[in-house]
């Protein structure tokens, strides 16, 4: 026990006094769930509060287009800036940059009119159906399409949401014009705003229901981002473990150690209790940081799980699992720089395949098999099914023993490595 | 009562496993309790391979190597309380201080806390560390590594101490201080099993030689006898007359 002791102590004190390991293990990833989870947050917000700044230019002097600007503007999601009619291709792209926006919309001069036919034809045709006399002078109308300009920066998921709002737009714009049609065509007088409302507002409402295991809030980019982060702190470890193990072999640590009366398993042990208590101490301080700071900074604040056990047991098994990968890199490296490279690049590698960089059920079917070879994948699904889904240890448990599975595979291939080069 | 020699190797047969051809083949030394002990050879001679079998560092394919009656082939950890070994390399923690570094191999070497601190008062009284005891060892002179990995080396008053060029790269005061306390020890019952490349300084520490070339003992005696036996002055001109002037790998 005295000899664990010392080596707890030994092992403690190289830590303490690596200043550049410290704050690669601490501060890097404290940096990291912040950045990222104020970014990602943003991001969540411009879907539903921030507004994207967006060039209009509408060239139609009809009523429809009026109608159109109202009900996109209904939406929420674009900050309107009008420009003169007068502007060309050429004008608008220079007015994006100008003004500092991502998309500009186009109404073409014959909007109005184009959705006043297209309504007509289709009312006439319904009214057809119905048996009822209509305008037999109907004429097929081709569509004249609204300009979407927008700028290659933005991401594809942002894209297709504004389309979305333009096509819904254009969707009520034109259902309106048809359903005023047809009232004239059937009644002989416009159509009373009241009942317009009525008819256009009577879409059923969605009812958006988490499924967790109790009722919790909406998941947001903290209960996301505070999780992935503190995995790919806890195996960012590599940098500090990896790097002394390296360092303790080409010194003759080992060698020296191998002379002296005491099994090696303790000095594994020790390192391994050590880092470990340090990926224990990087959850709490990023989950600290997530419940104490992040609503101060205007983030949501974290909501740590109701099975504290469990978490307990999440991030033992996942640190036991970092503390082994970053241990068995380190038997293997020849040179702190092979450590250092390869620990550094294969964690981010590990990570995307694991589905923190990009959910895994984003990724394209093969690598649904291949991220499971990522412990991080284990570490995250394990993590998410406690921040998300409220699940309990029950629920975390096949997790669990992958992880502790992965573990000992990492164990057993460094104390081959260890045996292969002569060291224990 | 026989008292057991220090080392006892018989007929040993050694060859890394990856390696053409054998680095030993039916080797025999005795070395006596109470002995300076000097391997002597050119580059390549099989002088670290032979502490590190004698360290149980390497095991043979064939033949019994005995530490103080002990065999080492047992693998029996109880056998390392009895040697220290003092590598050429610095082989220990930079970013620990002399005192840390001896609690923790102190702790390794199977010794309690209040031994340790015992220890550690006497070794870095006796190696001219006190003044550095808290200071971490990656400030220090080459001349103050080497103290350190000298004491590292003896802190659990081992009965055999190996040591692998301890005093290389190192000014004349450390390497004075250095052989005096090797002497010191040895006066006190610690058998000395050493390798060098310092000729002279192996001339004033060892009183029995071993001379190894191609992984064959080729004169072994003291060393009054063997300059004696082939006529020469010095051990250089001895290790030049058995060896050869060519160069070696």
């Amino acid at each position: 026990m005295y000899k664990l002791w010392a080596s707890i102590l030994k092992d403690t004190k190289i830590l303490l006094r690596d200043k550049v390991g410290l704050a690669l293990i601490f501060g890097m990833p404290v940096l990291l769930v912040i950045i990222v989870t104020s970014i990602q947050n943003s991001a969540f917000q411009m879907v539903n509060k921030n507004k994207l700044t967006t060039v209009l230019c509408n060239k139609d002097t009809g009523a429809v287009s009026k109608q159109f600007i109202t009900a996109l503007d209904k939406v929420g999601l674009l900050n309107l800036i009008p420009v003169p009619a007068s502007n060309n291709e050429k004008d608008i792209k220079q007015l994006v940059r100008e003004k500092g926006a991502m998309i500009a919309i186009l109404i073409p001069p014959d909007f109005s009119q184009n959705v006043h036919d297209k309504a007509k034809n289709v009312s006439s045709k319904a009214l057809e159906s119905f048996g009822l006399p209509a305008d037999s002078n109907n004429k097929h109308v081709t569509s004249v399409p609204v300009t979407l300009y927008y700028d290659p920066v933005l991401q594809d998921a942002y894209r297709f949401s504004i389309e979305g709002a333009i096509q819904g737009a254009l969707q009520l714009t034109g259902s309106s014009e048809t359903l005023k049609q047809l009232y004239t065509s059937l009644n002989d007088k416009p159509l009373p705003d009241s009942t317009e409302r009525e008819l256009l507002g009577s879409q059923s409402p969605i009812n958006e229901v988490p499924l967790s295991r109790n009722q919790r809030d909406v998941p947001n980019a903290t209960q996301h981002n505070v999780p992935s982060w503190t995995i790919f702190a806890m195996f960012f470890i590599i940098l500090s473990l990896g790097g002394s193990v390296v360092r303790e072999k080409r010194s003759g640590s080992f060698i020296r150690l191998k002379t002296l009366p005491t099994p090696f398993w303790i000095g594994l042990l020790s390192k391994q209790l050590t880092y470990l208590v340090v990926t224990f101490l990087q959850a709490v301080i990023i989950c600290c940081i997530g419940i104490w700071l992040f609503p101060h900074i205007g983030l949501p604040g974290l909501k740590l799980p109701t099975d504290t056990l469990a978490l307990l047991v999440v991030t033992i098994a996942c640190g036991w699992c970092a503390v082994s990968y970053a241990i068995c890199i380190g038997v293997f490296a020849e040179t702190q720089e092979q450590a250092n490279g390869f620990g550094a690049m294969s964690v981010v590698i590990l990570a995307a395949i694991g589905g923190l960089m990009v959910p895994s059920f984003a990724m394209p079917a093969s690598f649904h098999t291949i991220s499971k070879i990522s412990p991080l994948h284990w570490c995250l699904q394990a993590y998410y099914e406690l921040f998300l889904k409220d699940g309990t240890l029950a629920n975390v448990l096949p997790n669990v023993l992958s992880l502790i599975l992965i573990a000992i595979i990492f164990q057993a291939l460094t104390l081959w490595g260890l045996r292969r080069k002569n060291l224990i | 009562m026989v008292t057991a020699d220090a080392i006892d190797i018989q007929n040993v047969r050694f060859a890394y496993p990856r390696n053409e051809g054998e680095i030993y083949d039916h080797l025999n030394l005795k070395i006596k309790q109470g002995d300076r002990f000097g391997v002597f050879g050119p580059n390549g001679a099989g002088k670290t391979t032979l502490m590190n079998l004698m360290t149980g560092l390497l095991y043979p394919q064939e033949g019994s190597i005995k530490l103080l009656g002990h065999n080492t082939a047992t693998r029996n950890k109880e056998i390392n309380k009895l040697f220290g070994f003092v590598p050429q390399e610095l082989s220990f923690y930079k970013e620990l201080t002399p005192a840390e570094n001896l609690h923790f191999f102190g702790a390794w070497a199977g010794l309690d806390g209040n031994t340790i601190m015992k220890r550690t008062r006497e070794l870095l009284h006796i190696l001219g560390l006190e003044d550095v005891r808290n200071k971490q060892v990656q400030t220090f002179s080459g001349g103050m590594k080497r103290r350190v990995n000298l004491a590292i080396g003896v802190i659990h008053n081992p009965k055999v101490l190996f040591l692998d060029e301890p005093t290389v790269g190192v000014d004349v005061q450390t390497r004075h201080a250095i052989i005096s306390y090797l002497k010191e020890l040895n006066n006190n019952g610690t058998t000395l099993v050493y390798t060098s490349h310092q000729l002279n300084e192996a001339e004033d520490l060892c009183n029995e030689m071993a001379l190894i070339d191609e992984g064959k003992i080729v004169a072994k005696g003291s060393i009054n006898e063997l300059l004696e036996q082939h006529n020469t002055s010095s051990l250089e001109n001895l290790f030049l007359k058995i060896t050869g002037k060519s160069y070696r790998n």
